[in-house]
């Protein structure tokens, strides 16, 4: 069957199904099982009001019990199993943790995103933190926020082929296409460089992929926080002699630190999971490793459950955090 | 902010400049390939694409016609033709006859070669090869020029990488292959949050509390965690790899955010409102078809741009859970990362390819930004 004609179905049943699925069983749940007629009416009512949540929840639960819950519990599993000829499986204890501590590759990726970690939310939030105050008041303000934001439509892969010709290299002589080699030429540089070869530099040019990204989702967020801040508390300060930038700095910025933390927070996430630009651009060559990449290596090219796994486990360890204060801060606001 | 007097004009400049500074550096890279992707291989390869706005200098190598095209006019043998073919947009300033003499003549001079033969170059291409005896050499005479052209772009790329049949590495059916994951995977999310957001928000039932935190935990749990456990699953319950896969996986990977910003929305939603329902008869399953979702549009709107945007984008899910070996469900993503492998210096089919795949979130980005903003700042934990 043609994969078009595989969607559509895929669709009609998937949608018909749902709908179907809500539909039938309320009408099955007041109908059938608990009328809401005859001598029990008052006591099926209630009852069927009980289940009824449930009806609701269940394909939800059902998805994410499966698609999120359970890959969490299998995996803490496989990095504590071994898989052996013929499908069979053997516990290992921490053995495949021990082996992957012992590989330099794998300290190169946890050092490699640490650096992300520090850099990325950092350079984000500064630079989201700047275009939001800068286009606060400005007329062509939103023109301007939407061409900062556009790259966040942008695929990580079509981002890596956009910065890859930015980072380009031509051999002496010729003239250069990529960019930064064009600048770094006519600022007097004496041979063309291949940026993305370099040791060192080349993983903040990789970072700075995801800053250029990730800068505009920091400025949507922060722009409406700065909005939200009382007119009198900036106007007070005016009032008293501030200059514009102790306004910004002692006024503004203490005024939105929450949205500023949720923002670093939530970008730090994309950080830890960052994936598709380094396979893009590097492959995690020329030491540019970095954990998602590792275990994908490991996962797919060198077939190692075991160790994939529990390089997964480490990712999954330093969301843990900010999972637990997401979660604190979520029940907190709910009471 | 800058209300003192006296100090506002010179702040007012000093924002706009350093916003716009900011707004082009932003800019720059995705203009460079969207540029880039309008030129061939020959003038990417020779200049950077911001020169591509203005004439270029080129240095060519040109041939005039061969000994067959000669004719006799008044006893000399005459080769006549242009240099490019025929007189287009291009300027030669200076030429000449050897590599290592190229600008011994000026456009409109005569170069005089062996055996009396001699040649002129016009500024247009144009050539007049003249000699008293019969020319010989098939392939006729070099000519260096070095000429201006003007800006030039071409629809060509994308004619190859789109329309090209012989193209086996063309995009079209990567398109519609993304096409065809995305859509489902959009749309069947949306449905099975919205059902479990509404009794999240507006029914009573113990452990409503512990769902919701549940469902901010899974919000950042990575989804790398689920690649070997889910391909496992799929193998075992016969899904294998393939397109059934990857929309299931795209939908449990998606909900944690759907139901979390339609809850949201929805507790927003006014009591009154499904309460008067509510005393009217209405069961909840008509509540929520006929009064929540209506009213959720906005919130339904955002979740789907960024499943959307999230599902068209993704390299991940689709590697593990929807290509197999034959290729036949490759995504651009995909397709690209592979031409990044083996046309790395191809830049006008990166280029285009990169775009091809590009141009649609961008749509979608620009037509409904209002929604995407406001599913951000929802959907931000606060």
């Amino acid at each position: 069957m043609h994969p078009a004609l595989q969607a559509i179905l895929t669709i009609i049943i998937g949608v018909g199904g749902c709908v179907g699925y809500f539909y039938f069983s309320n009408q099955f749940l007041d109908k059938v099982l608990f009328p809401g007629k005859g001598p029990n009416a008052g006591r099926n009512i209630t009852r069927a009001n009980m289940i009824r949540p449930w009806l609701f929840l269940m394909p939800a639960l059902l998805a994410l019990g499966v698609y999120l819950a359970y890959p969490v519990v299998e995996t803490l599993r496989l990095s504590l199993t071994e898989r052996l000829p013929g499908g069979e499986s053997q516990f290992v204890g921490l053995a495949n943790y021990q082996q992957m501590f012992a590989e330099p590759k794998f300290w190169e990726a946890m050092s490699n995103n640490m650096m992300w970690l520090l850099v990325v939310p950092a350079m984000s939030t500064v630079f989201g933190l700047l275009a939001a105050q800068l286009s606060d008041r400005v007329r062509w303000g939103n023109l301007a926020k939407s061409l900062i934001f556009m790259p966040m439509a942008i695929s990580f892969v079509g981002a890596a082929v956009i910065w890859k010709l930015v980072y380009d290299a031509r051999p002496v002589g010729q003239d250069q296409i990529g960019v930064l080699n064009a600048l770094y030429m006519f600022f007097g540089g004496t041979e063309p460089k291949n940026w993305l070869t370099m040791i060192g530099p080349n993983n903040y040019l990789l970072m700075i992929v995801l800053v250029w990204i990730q800068t505009g989702f920091a400025m949507v967020i922060l722009s409406a926080a700065l909005r939200g801040i009382p007119e009198e508390t900036v106007e007070a300060a005016i009032v008293d002699g501030a200059n514009p930038f102790q306004v910004f700095f002692k006024i503004k910025v203490p005024q939105i630190m929450g949205t500023i933390v949720v923002v670093w927070t939530t970008i730090t996430i994309v950080v830890l999971k960052v994936f598709d630009i380094v396979f893009a651009m590097t492959n995690g060559q020329w030491e540019t490793q970095v954990l998602a990449n590792y275990m994908y290596d490991k996962l797919f090219r060198a077939n190692d459950w075991g160790v994939g796994s529990a390089s997964a486990m480490i990712i999954m360890l330093l969301v843990s955090p900010i999972l637990v204060w997401n979660v604190y801060n979520a029940r907190k606001e709910m009471q | 902010m800058s209300n003192i007097a006296g100090t506002k004009s010179s702040l007012t400049w000093a924002v706009h400049l350093s916003l716009a500074a900011l707004v082009l550096l932003w800019l720059f890279p995705t203009v460079g390939l969207l540029v880039s992707s309008f030129r061939t291989s020959d003038q990417i390869a020779s200049t950077g694409w911001w020169k591509a706005m203005v004439p270029s200098e080129q240095n060519l190598t040109l041939r005039t016609g061969g000994a067959d095209d000669q004719i006799q006019k008044d006893g000399n043998f005459v080769i006549e033709g242009n240099l490019f073919g025929e007189p287009g947009d291009a300027v030669i300033s200076v030429w000449g006859t050897s590599s290592r003499a190229i600008s011994d003549y000026k456009a409109g001079e005569t170069a005089e070669l062996k055996k009396g033969t001699s040649v002129t170059v016009q500024g247009n291409g144009d050539y007049v090869m003249q000699s008293p005896e019969e020319i010989s050499g098939k392939r006729g005479q070099r000519i260096f020029a070095t000429a201006k052209t003007p800006p030039e772009f071409t629809l060509k790329n994308y004619k190859y990488v789109l329309f090209d049949p012989s193209n086996r590495e063309g995009m079209a059916k990567a398109f519609f292959n993304t096409l065809t994951v995305t859509i489902p995977a959009t749309i069947i999310p949306i449905l099975v949050a919205a059902f479990a957001a509404y009794a999240l928000a507006w029914m009573d039932f113990p452990g409503r509390a512990l769902l919701i935190a549940a469902v901010v935990g899974l919000l950042v749990v990575p989804l790398q965690l689920a690649l070997i456990p889910l391909l496992k699953l799929h193998n075992e319950i016969g899904i294998g790899k393939g397109y059934l896969g990857a929309w299931l996986a795209h939908t449990g990977f998606g909900l944690p955010l759907a139901i979390y910003l339609l809850r949201n929305y929805m507790v927003g939603l006014p009591r009154d409102i499904i309460e008067n329902a509510k005393v009217d008869g209405a069961t909840d399953f008509q509540i929520f078809t006929k009064i929540i979702l209506p009213l959720s549009f906005p919130a339904l709107a955002s979740f789907a741009i960024f499943q959307f945007l999230w599902t068209w984008n993704d390299l991940l899910v689709a590697l593990v859970f929807l290509i197999d070996s034959t290729g036949d469900t490759t995504v651009m993503t995909k397709q690209i990362v592979e031409l990044l492998g083996t046309r790395g210096g191809n830049w006008e089919i990166l280029a285009t390819s990169a775009f091809v795949s590009i141009a649609v979130p961008l749509g979608v980005f620009f037509a409904m930004q209002k929604y995407l903003v406001r599913g951000l700042l929802a959907g931000s934990v606060k």
